[in-house]
């Protein structure tokens, strides 16, 4: 047994390797949440049902349809995308010009119908999602063992994120995205279909959620909950990165996934609470957060 | 004049309700009103809209819980106490949270309130999963035996006018006037050189401290202190009777809640129980689309339109 410093490293790594996944899912999902804040200066409280959406769809394509992993893991996030357009433009749309609090209630509202419906479809209880036959399986390395399905959840959101955030930063889509973000009425004065961009942005943040499920199918099991729990922890999260940066989400993201990892193997008493605890200590030394602009 | 006439028609109501509706019912309408009159101090006053008040409703419960079945005091001691525990959450929770503002400030409510759950959660004195059972209603000063169901209801009506009349002070005082003015335009507020975080940090304890009474109450009357009362659906129930009853009225959150209670007691006793949280997702949508201002928001504007 390999130990350090009477630490056991196998132990150790494996929580590591824990905390890393569950970052994983932490980063494309405050990646989903910040891109929408953006442009629509409004918190998708649905961000978490979407989530539970994309592994209950991933579960039912496979199981109803015959649609294997891969396919599901492209057309999903798409399927999801576009419930997400109608309801930005039926939904959100008309009560755009309200008070911030409304479409947050609004959202709200939209999470507890979306895991109502499947709590009295499937139960409450969790189905089971086998992972592809592909990523099975796993590879021996020095001090543990990685399974090739975790390893594939981390270079895939890691490759998503940094896709993501290289379009925002880097192109000229992004810059029209930023524009809006700064300044939505010059942007529509110059001839920019904004609304439009608005739309296709909320859209591809709720997409992302989506792609989150189906990639956490095969490791978590599908239930109605997974995503209102794992969505508090991400409010926490985007308090402590602050939203002001899209790669400040998927860090933070990434990081609050390896702090839990980490409190898991040296305090496992505290590791649901820890996140909450760093926001609380974030809160009274940076109150607009890691990453965030001062208002 | 008018006001209160109204105030006395209802008072009579509420002391002849139990005679045609059970009491235990109306207990549980009372308790939650006060509940969402305590949230809609912050909500409808200052614009704050706290996403954790489940914390206090159940610091409440559990501490008044505990109190009555681990030590010898009586039913008025314990609500105290509980009442006390919860605006001493508040106060910590309240500090940090006016920090920030918005929807930043619904995020932070809500994430500290998993907090608390998770501390009730795994610590030993509040009987996990189970919670705290079997709570004993005790006796009023030793005298009035609140076993009884109308006694305890008489308990409650006089707990939930004390939160009430406190509410209702808080808001038409010149500290109120500054809530509101925080409410409309808080730079405005800040230039005239008023503390705006003070004043936010100061109704919040009031408003945790009045959810711990509520919730201390609840305990009393249902004998239960369980981890429903701090889970994040219970700070969607109430941001729920708030924005339904009239969010911002004196009167909404209590009409809210009746109705809500009301729709929970219909549903759950039927096969319609599944579809409770469809249900509640609904009216939040539509209330939010075409319905901004609650039934007694509603209600006034109607009143002003007809006969204003």
């Amino acid at each position: 047994m390999a130990t350090f410093l009477g630490i056991n490293l196998f132990a150790l790594s494996g929580q590591l390797l824990v905390g890393l996944i569950n970052g994983s899912f932490y980063a494309l999902l405050s990646l989903g949440l910040a891109i929408i804040f953006g442009l629509l200066k409004i918190i998708n409280f649905a961000q978490g049902a979407m989530y539970m959406l994309g592994a209950f769809f991933a579960w039912m394509a496979l199981n109803y349809m015959g649609i294997n992993y891969w396919a599901a893991l492209i057309l999903v996030p798409i399927v999801i995308g576009c419930i997400a357009i109608l309801i930005e433009r039926f939904l959100i749309r008309p009560i755009a010009g309200e008070d911030h609090l409304y479409s947050l209630l609004l959202t709200f509202g939209i999470a507890l119908v979306l895991q109502g419906v499947f709590t009295h479809l499937f139960g409450s209880s969790g189905l089971p999602y086998k992972i592809p036959a592909e990523l099975s399986g796993g590879t021996k390395l020095p001090f543990m063992y990685l399974p090739n399905y975790r390893a594939w959840i981390i270079v895939i959101s890691l490759i998503v994120c940094g896709s993501t955030w290289w379009v925002i930063e880097k192109t000229k889509l992004g810059a029209y995205l930023r524009a809006g973000t700064e300044n939505p009425q010059l942007m529509q004065g110059f001839g920019i279909n904004v609304p439009l961009i608005t739309t296709l942005t909320f859209g591809f943040g709720v997409a992302l959620a989506g792609f989150a499920g189906v990639l956490a199918a095969p490791v978590y099991s599908v239930s109605p909950d997974m995503g209102s729990s794992v969505l508090i922890v991400v409010f926490a999260i985007v308090v402590i990165g602050g939203m002001g940066s899209i790669g400040g989400a998927i860090l933070t993201g990434l990081l609050m996934g390896v702090v839990e990892g980490l409190t898991k193997f040296f305090y496992p008493e505290a590791s649901a609470t820890v996140i909450f605890l760093v926001m609380v200590i974030v809160l009274l030394i940076k109150p607009a957060g890691l990453f965030g602009k001062e208002a | 004049m008018k006001i209160n006439k109204l105030y006395l028609v209802l008072f009579l109501l509420a002391l002849v309700a139990p005679t045609v509706l059970y009491p235990v019912f109306l207990m549980k309408v009372l308790c939650f009103a006060l509940f969402a009159c305590a949230f809609n101090l912050l909500l409808g006053y200052v614009g704050l809209l706290s996403f954790g008040h489940a914390a206090f409703l159940g610091t409440g419960g559990y501490v008044t819980g505990a109190m009555m079945l681990h030590t010898g005091m009586g039913p008025e001691l314990s609500i105290l106490a509980g009442t006390v525990a919860a605006g001493l959450l508040g106060a910590v929770y309240g500090k940090l949270a006016v920090k920030r503002e918005g929807i930043y400030f619904a995020m932070v409510t809500l994430a500290l309130a998993q907090l608390a759950f998770f501390f009730y959660l795994q610590s030993p004195f509040t009987g996990g999963e189970d919670g705290l059972q079997g709570v004993p209603r005790g006796s009023l000063l030793g005298m009035i035996d609140l076993s009884d169901n109308m006694n305890m209801y008489y308990f409650v009506l006089a707990i939930f006018i004390f939160g009430f009349w406190l509410i209702h002070r808080t808001i038409h005082s010149p500290f109120g006037q500054i809530l509101k003015a925080i409410r409309e335009n808080e730079p405005r507020a800040v230039s005239l050189g008023y503390n705006v975080n003070d004043y936010k940090w100061v109704v919040f304890i009031i408003s945790s401290a009045l959810a711990g009474l509520a919730g201390s109450t609840k305990t009393l009357v249902f004998q239960l202190a369980s981890l429903t009362d701090v889970h994040w659906h219970m700070s969607g129930e109430v941001v729920l009777m708030t924005l339904l009853g009239g969010m911002g009225t004196i009167f909404g959150p209590v009409v809210g809640a009746g109705v809500v209670v009301t729709i929970q007691n219909y549903l759950s006793g039927g096969e319609l129980g599944n579809y409770i949280h469809i249900i509640m997702g609904l009216i939040f949508i539509v209330c939010v689309l075409a319905f901004r201002s609650g039934i007694v928001g509603e209600f006034q504007k109607m009143m002003k339109k007809n006969f204003g």
